[in-house]
């Protein structure tokens, strides 16, 4: 893979001098941290639409590879908007639309060309609600992989294993693998749903609000396995939950009405935020 | 606390209760009335021969063979011919066509076939089916009862669909499934008791119907299983015989019009325990 640096300059700040950029929110860029990061994603001059409505203005940030970046701010600031469009699911809906160039590893998916469902099965997506499909737990892994690949009995055994001992869910269901997947408690069928979308062995991984219906047992797990994650994904995740963003991400991103107002390594936004917005969330006086 | 406010809630409670539960019973008093009077005027002639012998001349001993097979056939003919057609373009309106211009006039043009009185229908095949064939049929009663069916189905189906949950289907097109697939495999096996459901429904609703058929398979004195041919059935042998001056053919119809509520009851009763079972 190409250290995206060198191709693309303008993506990759230093840390420190991010802080001057962040000045102007709509210039903000992603802080890549350490130089060694590759950058997965590239968001540029990205603009989304629900019908007339604008609800992304002209978003640019980089996602380095293999760590988490947690995307917060207040409800209805676009964080999730955003992270529909790196898989396009919004085309679902006829009326929305994304204008602006996302890369993935260097190619613009919001290409018309790029053909839509091959870009799903390499940027999984976990969304808030756990959505187990109605057939058995073994199925439920199934469902993605058989998509793609044409495994044997015995291949596809190994991978929904090796898919739920990934989600931290193996030792719990592996004698109930016939059992239908919405049997399951909340967590279990989070964790489920987080083992469905590894199995497809995506590169990124997108997480919507993964935990915020889940009780705080089931939340410290998901927490646990996001962290395991990372190692072999490019983990997004969008929280409105800061300490969880805090304890989760190393890079964070602070939204605020359609607009990227500041991007760093988790630390520096949430102990030396550069915009003043930022700080007035960070500390609770909105949102 | 407002004791008073609080008083006059409990005074309208007790009303809008005790309202409900009259209604509900005048409701279920005509319907117990009528099962009493089917039963009394049923039970006693429902014998073995009804369900042995074809319909007798009057005066001679006989039964609704061949009523209740023709009945049978045209049933099954229009629910097969009608329930693809109409889970087809459920299917249609829910997932694809949505809120498009397109699924809107379906969707205008299926309620008003759903509230067309049968006999329309029945005029309509008679024109289309038995005009220009020359002679009645079992096949144009069938297709008279798929064109009842068909509204009935596409207005469950898009409903049962549509209660499948948004996010199920984002989850599913998530994983890179194409379209039909998350369809198929994730929002019809979600959705499968209540579409069923509905084809039960819509078999009751055919099992009685009458005006449709005597203007499409008109009726047959004897035994037959040709569905190119005049072909007896359950509704207009009742309208016939329960017309007739003769004694016998009257039981008969009391017979027959028990055997069709039983077994309507039983469809609905069954679709009724399905949809429980469903949560």
């Amino acid at each position: 893979m190409i250290v995206q640096s060198l191709q693309r300059p303008q993506g990759i700040r230093p840390p420190q001098t991010a802080a001057a950029v962040e000045a102007k929110p709509t210039e903000a860029r992603a802080a890549a941290g350490t130089q060694a990061a590759t950058i997965k994603l590239s968001v540029r001059n990205l603009n989304f639409y629900y019908g007339s409505f604008q609800a992304l203005h002209d978003i640019n940030l980089d996602i380095p590879a293999q760590r988490v970046t947690a995307f917060i701010g207040p409800s209805g600031c676009g964080k999730s908007t955003l992270l529909r469009t790196f898989n396009r699911i919004y085309e679902l809906y006829p009326r929305q639309r994304a204008e602006g160039e996302l890369l993935l590893d260097g190619r613009n998916v919001l290409d018309r060309r790029q053909d839509l469902n091959l870009l799903r099965a390499r940027v999984g997506m976990v969304f808030q609600k756990p959505t187990p499909f109605p057939m058995s737990i073994y199925d439920n892994i199934a469902f993605g992989v058989r998509l793609y690949e044409r495994l044997s009995r015995y291949e596809m055994d190994e991978r929904v294993e090796w898919a739920l001992r990934k989600a931290a869910l193996w030792d719990e269901v592996k004698d109930k693998l016939k059992q239908n997947g919405t049997m399951l408690s909340g967590g279990q069928q989070q964790r489920l749903c987080i083992a469905r979308a590894v199995a497809v062995k995506p590169t990124v991984l997108l997480l919507d609000e993964p935990a915020s219906a889940l009780d705080p047992i089931s939340t410290a797990k998901i927490e646990e396995l996001i962290s395991e994650l990372k190692k072999d994904y490019t983990i997004v995740i969008v929280t409105h939950n800061m300490q969880q963003a805090a304890r989760v991400s190393d890079y964070t991103a602070f939204m605020y009405m359609g607009r990227l107002v500041e991007m760093n390594d988790t630390d520096t936004l949430f102990t030396t935020p550069a915009n003043k917005q930022t700080e007035d969330y960070i500390t609770g006086r909105y949102g | 606390m407002n004791a008073r406010l609080y008083a006059r809630r409990r005074l309208i409670n007790a009303f809008n209760l005790t309202a409900a539960v009259l209604t509900t019973a005048f409701g279920l008093f005509w319907l117990g009335w009528l099962l009493w009077t089917l039963l009394a005027n049923g039970l006693p002639w429902l014998t073995t021969t009804v369900f042995t012998e074809s319909t007798p001349p009057p005066g001679a001993t006989g039964g609704l063979a061949n009523a209740i097979v023709g009945s049978l056939m045209m049933v099954g003919a229009g629910v097969l011919i009608g329930t693809p057609i109409g889970v087809l373009a459920g299917t249609y309106l829910a997932e694809f066509g949505q809120e498009s211009r397109l699924a809107a006039v379906i969707r205008f043009v299926n309620d008003i076939l759903l509230s067309v009185p049968s006999i329309i229908i029945g005029v309509f095949i008679y024109e289309v089916v038995v005009v220009s064939s020359g002679h009645f049929s079992g096949w144009a009663g069938a297709l008279a009862l798929s064109l009842i069916v068909v509204p009935i189905v596409v207005r469950t189906t898009e409903n049962m669909l549509r209660l499948v949950p948004v996010s199920l289907r984002e989850a599913a097109a998530a994983l890179g499934a194409p379209m039909w697939k998350v369809v198929l495999a994730v929002v019809y096996r979600s959705a499968r008791v209540g579409v069923l459901t509905g084809i039960l429904l819509a078999i009751a609703r055919i099992s009685g119907e009458t005006a449709p058929l005597l203007f499409t398979a008109l009726n047959n004195q004897f035994w037959s299983t040709s569905m190119d041919k005049p072909l007896a059935n359950l509704p207009v042998v009742i309208f016939q015989f329960a017309m007739s001056p003769y004694e016998d053919w009257q039981r008969l119809a009391w017979a027959g019009a028990l055997l069709i509520t039983v077994s309507v009851l039983t469809l609905n009763i069954v679709a009724r325990l399905l949809s429980r079972s469903r949560q």
